[in-house]
């Protein structure tokens, strides 16, 4: 197996892939002649049936977190466009702005992967965005919307950082994850200050997490939040570092550090949305 | 506080090769020239170089090789970014509101903790204290503030994005992408706070929303006229 059969065979399944991932033309070009140290781990772009996994098994392989991120994709796009052409539910003007930017970016991310992965894609599941009913005014009631977006986000930026060990070394997949999972970060931290800018529970919102669930909408999403207090890292206790005056505090030591979550912890999550 | 410079023993076995490394640095200089387009939106800061900036391929902190040279990269780049958010701490822009106080001395204490982790992380394999030139900067103006804010999360972004893949070790990478994010969370705030709903906006997210990547060497490149010390890397894993 070697690169120039892995590309082929995707160009074969997408001609327009190169273009696609356009501005990377380059870097696959120069992964061609690196081809020696690029992992074996993109070997599995290879399509075949072996490779049409159902959405919501643990991925083991490129192809299986390609289409992970691509169902928690799904989940999001379908959010944000429900959302988004809901009549009164986003305020016009900057918060209607800003919900259409997200928006476009999920679904921009499910085209992504869609082009990347081919006849290999999941098919979108069917959602149910109100979780059996525990959030059954999620389409109505503007607060309900944004602490569901927020739920949403932080678990993407975790998702994706608990499967980068898949995608060491492989150029064109990590990077792209890398890509993406830097977006949902960012749209985690707008949407935590239009929380905020709604007071009540989500008065003290940060765009950062501190602590574990500082989301201020309660038990519910708690696993989307365990472990993010972890102040110790790689053998470090940053609280035991120096600051500007003193030692780190223990909030700046949880803020600094994003924790990834499992793919098991995240797909208990997505199931309480897909029907 | 002033960040200082000590000496470093790797300059003493760095001096007796300098002719290779100036061949390395004529290299890098091109290398990073094709890249130019790439960092041309960093213009922006309106960075004077009173001075030829570092001297990267020459007689400088040498950052090892492999993955202990990311990780000094990053520990530069959190350097570089704690020793900003310190002036702006303390000497806050006028009309700044406590709000702003509050998350920028956040961020701050993010930016230390990412270059304290490092320094202790890498231990005697660490890269000395660099030195750092702010002169471009307007401390006490918000736009000037924010806008190098900007610049730097912004640029911060790419550069952990861009050098992931280099990565060998799994840990390693594991924690830069807890770092990143985080990074990012920075950006999407510094951009809202400049303007509005421009957290994620087409400058640094494509048509297939995918955020900004960049080279180590771009991202040198790009840092270079706020880095007064001499940094040596030769070995420093890019493309």
């Amino acid at each position: 197996m070697n690169l120039f059969n892995i590309f082929d065979s995707i160009t074969q399944v997408d001609p327009e892939f190169n273009e696609r991932v356009s501005p990377r033309r380059d870097a696959i070009r120069n992964m061609m002649s690196f081809g020696k140290k690029v992992s074996m781990a993109a070997v599995p772009f290879v399509l075949s049936d072996l490779f049409k996994r159902a959405y919501g098994q643990t991925p083991t392989d490129v192809n299986g977190v390609l289409n992970y991120a691509l169902t928690l994709e799904y989940l999001e796009a379908e959010y944000y466009t429900i959302g988004a052409s809901t009549g009164g539910l986003v305020p016009s003007g900057p918060a209607a702005g800003a919900i259409a930017t997200i928006r476009d970016h999920e679904n921009a991310h499910v085209a992504f992967l869609k082009s990347v992965l081919g006849a290999a894609a999941v098919a979108k599941p069917n959602f149910d965005f109100t979780a059996g009913g525990a959030f059954a005014d999620v389409f109505s009631n503007y607060d309900t919307f944004l602490a569901l977006a927020q739920a949403f986000e932080d678990t993407g930026v975790r998702a994706y950082k608990g499967q980068a060990g898949i995608l060491k070394g492989n150029r064109v997949v990590l990077t792209a994850a890398l890509q993406i999972h830097s977006v949902e970060a960012r749209h985690a931290s707008h949407i935590r200050q239009m929380r905020r800018a709604r007071g009540g529970a989500a008065a003290n919102q940060k765009p950062w997490i501190t602590g574990a669930n500082d989301s201020g909408i309660g038990a519910a999403v708690d696993p989307v939040y365990a472990g993010e207090d972890l102040k110790v890292q790689a053998g470090v206790d940053i609280t035991t570092l120096n600051g500007v005056s003193g030692r780190l505090s223990e909030a700046a030591a949880t803020q600094s550090f994003d924790e990834p979550l499992t793919a098991p912890a995240v797909l208990d999550i997505a199931k309480l949305f897909i029907r | 506080m002033k960040e200082t410079t000590s000496t470093n023993e790797n300059l003493a076995t760095v001096d007796q090769e300098l002719s290779s490394k100036q061949l390395q640095r004529r290299n890098f200089l091109k290398l990073a020239g094709a890249g130019a387009a790439g960092v041309a939106f960093l213009g922006m800061v309106g960075c004077k170089k009173d001075n030829d900036g570092p001297d990267r391929g020459g007689d400088g902190f040498y950052f090892g090789s492999g993955d202990i040279a990311i990780l000094n990269y990053a520990y530069a780049l959190e350097q570089l970014e704690a020793s900003f958010y310190i002036q702006v701490a303390n000497n806050p822009y006028s009309g700044i509101s406590d709000w702003e106080r509050t998350l920028l001395t956040d961020i701050r204490d993010h930016e230390i903790a990412h270059r304290e982790f490092f320094k202790a992380a890498l231990g005697t394999k660490a890269i000395s204290n660099l030195e750092f030139n702010f002169g471009a900067v307007n401390f006490s103006s918000r736009d000037s503030v924010l806008g190098t804010a900007k610049v730097f999360e912004d640029l911060g972004v790419s550069a952990y994005n861009g050098a992931g893949w280099l990565i060998k070790d799994e840990a390693y990478l594991g924690l830069a992408g807890k770092i990143v994010s985080v990074e990012a969370r920075h950006a999407a705030l510094v951009r809202d706070l400049i303007s509005n709903g421009s957290f994620a906006n087409s400058e640094v997210i494509d048509s297939n929303g995918l955020d900004v990547s960049n080279s180590p060497t771009v991202v040198l490149e790009a840092a270079a006229p706020f880095i007064t010390s001499r940094v040596d890397v030769r070995d420093l894993p890019t493309y």
